[in-house]
C-alpha cells in the first residue's frame, strides 16, 4: 500500500501556477508561433514554411558550425585550463586567496561591458594589444575583422571570462580529494605527474563533469559576447545560431526566430542529454 | 498602472496647491540616438516651450537601425510607445501598419503644406497622413574632402571611370585613404550599392515595379548588380582605409572633415554630424552624386526625411497634434535649421535655408533644382528590402564574397522577405 503524502497537493498550486504561466504556456505557445508569420500586429498560419526558411538559410550551415566549433573550442579550453589553475591556486602558492579572486573576477564583470572592452583591445591599427604587440616588432592582425580569425577572438574571451566559473568548480571538486590517496601514491614512489594523472584526474571526475556540460551548454547558447563584440560579422563569419535567431527577429521575422529557437532547443537536447548520460554513467562505474 | 494612477494624482494634488494651472502637461519622446536628431529635437522643444510654457517633455533615446526598429514596432505592439516618436517614413513606415497604431493628422492646418513627394511616404492605403518631417531631405552619394582636391587639382567625377581615376591619383600622391569605408557601423557599407539607384533607374526605368512583382533581380540585372560591383572594384584596388573593418560611422566623418580619407559614401544626414562635431572643417566637405556609367544620366538618389508620429496608445494626444503642427510651421522648421544648419532642402513651405549653407549642401542643391536631376531610392518606391544587405555589403567590401555572389544572396534575402510580409507573387 503507498503511503499518503502528509501535504494535500494544493501545496502545490503557487510553484505550480508559476511554472505553468512562465514556463509551460510559453513554451507550448512558441512551438505554435513557430507555425506562423508573426508580426507584431498579427499571426498567419504558415505550417513548416518557417523550418523550411529556416534551413534553406544561405548562412545557417555556417552558424551551426560556428555554434559546435565555439561550444567546444570554449569548454574544452575551459576544462583544461580550470583544471589546471585550480591545481595550482589549491598548492599552498603565496597570495594563493588573491589570486584565487583575480581568476574569478572576470565571472562577476558584466559580460557586454567585457565585449566593448576587447573590441576597443583588439582593434587592428589603434587597440592595446596589436600596440603592445608592434612595440615587439609583430604585426598584430585584425583579431575581429579578419573573417578567420573572429570566431576564434570572441572564444578566447569568453574562455578569459569563464574560466574562474570552471576553476571554483574544480577548487570545490580537489577539497573533496581525501589526502590520504595521495600520501598512499607518494609511498608507492609516485611523481608528481604521476600523481596528476593517477589520482587527480579521475577524482576530480564529478566536477569534470559538471564544467564539461556548464560551459558546453553555455558555448551553444552564446550571444551576449558575440553580439557586443562582432554581430556575427564581419558579414557572416562569427554568426552563431543564436545570433542569426536574433537577426531574424530584428527583421522583424518573429515566427521564423521563433522556429529558429525550437531547433536551438533541440539541437542542445540533442547533444547534452546523451552527453550527460554518458558522463555520469562512467562517473558511476569507477 | 498603479504607477501611473499614483503619479497622476500626485499631479493632481500638485496642481491643486499651485492654483490650478489645469493644461500643464508631459509629453514623453521616443527619439533615435543620432547626434542631429538629439539637437533638433532638443531645438524644437525649446521654441515649443516658449510658447507654451505649461507643457513640457520628458526625452528618451533609442538606437538607430535594426535594433531600434525592434524597440519601436515592440512598443508599438504592447501600447507602450510614448507620445511622439521618431521613426523612417516610406516602406519601413507601411511595416508599422499606421491605419491601426497610428493617429492619423491630416487634419493639422500646416501639414497639408507640406511637400507632396514626402507626404507620399507617411500615407497610408486611403491617403491619411500620419507624419512631420524633422531634417532635411537627403541625399545619397559621395561625400569629399575638398582641399584635397583642389590640391591635387581634381575635378568633381561624373561618371565612374573618373572617380576610379580620381581615386589612383590620391593612391599615388598622397598617404590619404581614397575611399572611407566603416564597417563597426555596419548599415555604412550599404551606401554604394543604395545610392547607385539613381543610375539603376536611369539605365531600367520599370526596375521597382519588376522588382516588387518579383520579375527583375539584382543578379539578373546588370545595372542593379553594378553598386555590388562598384564595391568591389574599390576594395579590389585597395582603396579602403587601413581599418575599415574596425572604423566606425563617426570616424569616416572625421576622418573625411579632417582629409585622412578623401571619399566617404553616405547620406548628408551626416553632415548635421559634422556639424556638431568638427563644426570648423564643415566646409572643407563636398558632396557628388554617385557617378555612374554615363555622364548623360549623372543624377543623385535621394531620401525622404523620417518623421514624428503619434500613436494611438497615448494619453495625451491633442497636445502632441499641437506639438506635430508646430514642428511643420516655418517657426519649428526655423528652429532645427539654426540648431543643425542646413544640410537639404527642408520640406516644410516658407522654410528658407540660410545664405551661407555649408558646401556639401550648395554641392547638392543643383541636382534638386535640374529636372530629372533626382531620383528616390528604391525603399521608397517597393517594400522590399532584405534584412541583410549590411552583412553582404560588409563582405564585399571586405573581399570576402565577391559581387556576383552576394546579388544572388541578396535575392535570395529579399525572397524571404517578401514571403513573410506576404507580398503578392512570392
Amino acid at each position: 500500500m503507498q503511503r499518503r503524502s502528509p501535504y494535500p497537493y494544493w501545496f502545490l498550486l503557487p510553484a505550480g501556477t508559476i511554472f505553468a504561466v512562465f514556463f509551460l504556456v510559453p513554451t507550448v505557445a512558441s512551438f505554435y508561433f513557430s507555425l506562423t508569420y508573426w508580426d507584431p500586429f498579427e499571426a498567419r498560419f504558415a505550417g513548416f514554411e518557417n523550418y523550411q526558411q529556416f534551413f534553406s538559410e544561405p548562412f545557417l550551415a555556417r552558424g551551426v558550425m560556428n555554434t559546435l566549433i565555439f561550444a567546444v573550442l570554449t569548454s574544452g579550453l575551459k576544462t583544461v585550463l580550470g583544471l589546471l589553475l585550480a591545481v595550482l591556486l589549491t598548492s599552498g602558492l603565496l597570495g594563493q586567496s588573491l589570486l584565487r579572486s583575480v581568476v574569478f573576477f572576470p565571472v562577476l564583470v558584466s559580460t557586454i561591458g567585457v565585449g566593448l572592452l576587447f573590441q576597443e583591445l583588439m582593434h587592428p591599427t589603434e587597440g592595446a594589444i596589436n600596440v603592445a604587440l608592434e612595440a615587439v616588432g609583430i604585426d598584430g592582425p585584425g583579431w575581429l575583422t579578419n573573417p578567420s580569425l573572429a570566431l576564434v577572438s570572441v572564444a578566447l574571451v569568453d574562455v578569459w571570462r569563464g574560466v574562474g566559473l570552471a576553476t571554483l568548480i574544480y577548487i570545490a571538486g580537489l577539497a573533496t580529494i581525501s589526502p590520504d590517496y595521495y600520501e598512499a601514491a607518494r609511498i608507492d614512489g609516485a611523481t608528481r605527474w604521476q600523481q596528476f594523472w593517477r589520482v587527480t584526474v579521475p577524482l576530480v571526475r564529478p566536477a569534470t563533469t559538471t564544467v564539461i556540460i556548464l560551459s558546453l551548454i553555455g558555448g551553444l547558447r552564446l550571444f551576449d559576447l558575440i553580439w557586443a563584440m562582432t554581430r556575427g560579422g564581419p558579414g557572416f563569419a562569427s554568426d552563431v545560431l543564436a545570433s542569426v535567431i536574433y537577426k531574424q527577429y530584428q527583421a522583424g521575422f518573429w515566427g521564423l526566430s521563433t522556429a529558429g529557437n525550437v531547433i536551438l532547443f533541440l539541437l542542445i537536447a540533442l547533444l547534452i542529454v546523451p552527453l550527460a548520460l554518458h558522463l555520469n554513467r562512467r562517473e558511476a562505474d569507477l | 498602472m498603479t504607477n501611473r494612477l499614483t503619479r497622476s494624482t500626485a499631479l493632481a494634488t500638485l496642481l491643486a496647491l499651485s492654483g490650478g494651472a489645469l493644461s500643464a502637461q508631459e509629453l514623453s519622446v521616443l527619439i533615435d540616438n543620432n547626434a542631429a536628431t538629439q539637437a533638433a529635437f532638443d531645438a524644437l522643444i525649446a521654441a515649443y516651450t516658449e510658447q507654451n510654457p505649461d507643457v513640457s517633455f520628458d526625452i528618451e533615446l533609442r538606437p538607430g537601425g535594426g535594433e531600434g526598429d525592434n524597440i519601436v514596432k515592440t512598443r508599438l505592439a504592447t501600447g507602450e510607445m510614448a507620445d511622439i516618436f521618431s521613426y523612417n517614413s516610406g516602406s519601413l513606415f507601411q511595416a508599422l501598419r499606421p491605419d491601426r497604431t497610428l493617429v492619423a493628422i491630416g487634419d493639422l492646418p500646416n501639414v497639408a503644406a507640406l511637400n507632396e513627394s514626402f507626404l507620399q511616404t507617411v500615407m497610408d492605403g486611403e491617403g491619411n497622413v500620419y507624419g512631420v518631417p524633422y531634417e532635411a531631405a537627403m541625399g545619397g552619394g559621395i561625400l569629399y574632402h575638398v582641399p584635397t582636391y583642389e590640391e591635387l587639382g581634381l575635378e568633381v567625377p561624373t561618371t565612374w571611370e573618373e572617380f576610379m581615376a580620381n581615386n589612383a591619383v590620391i593612391a599615388e600622391q598622397t598617404d590619404k585613404a581614397p575611399v572611407i569605408q566603416t564597417y563597426r557601423d555596419t548599415w555604412t557599407s550599404q551606401l554604394f550599392v543604395l545610392a547607385d539607384y539613381f543610375n539603376v533607374q536611369a539605365a531600367n526605368p520599370d526596375f521597382a515595379e519588376q522588382y516588387t512583382a518579383n520579375q527583375a533581380h539584382y543578379a539578373d540585372t546588370p545595372a542593379a548588380q553594378a553598386g555590388f560591383q562598384r564595391l568591389q572594384e574599390v576594395y579590389e584596388a585597395g582603396y579602403l582605409n587601413e581599418d575599415f573593418g574596425a572604423a566606425s560611422f563617426d570616424d569616416g566623418l572625421r576622418m573625411v572633415a579632417t582629409g585622412e580619407g578623401v571619399h566617404y559614401p553616405m547620406l548628408t544626414f551626416s553632415l548635421g554630424s559634422i556639424q556638431q562635431n568638427n563644426p570648423d572643417l564643415i566646409d572643407d566637405v563636398g558632396f557628388f552624386a554617385q557617378p555612374g556609367d554615363s555622364a548623360d544620366s549623372n543624377g543623385l538618389t535621394i531620401w525622404l526625411p523620417a518623421a514624428v508620429y503619434i500613436p494611438q496608445s497615448s494619453d495625451n494626444i491633442d497636445a502632441a497634434k499641437d506639438f506635430l503642427n508646430f514642428v511643420a510651421s516655418p517657426e519649428g522648421c526655423a528652429a532645427i535649421v539654426a540648431a543643425n544648419g542646413a544640410t537639404g532642402p527642408m520640406l516644410v513651405p516658407n522654410c528658407d535655408l540660410p545664405e551661407d549653407v555649408p558646401t556639401a549642401v550648395s554641392d547638392m542643391l543643383p541636382y534638386f533644382e535640374r529636372e530629372g536631376g533626382t531620383a528616390p531610392a528604391l525603399e521608397f518606391l517597393s517594400p522590399v528590402k532584405g534584412p541583410a544587405l549590411e552583412q553582404l555589403t560588409v563582405e564585399v567590401g571586405s573581399g570576402i564574397r565577391d559581387a556576383a555572389s552576394a546579388a544572388e544572396l541578396y535575392d535570395q534575402d529579399v525572397a524571404k522577405q517578401a514571403r513573410q510580409l506576404g507580398l503578392e507573387g512570392w
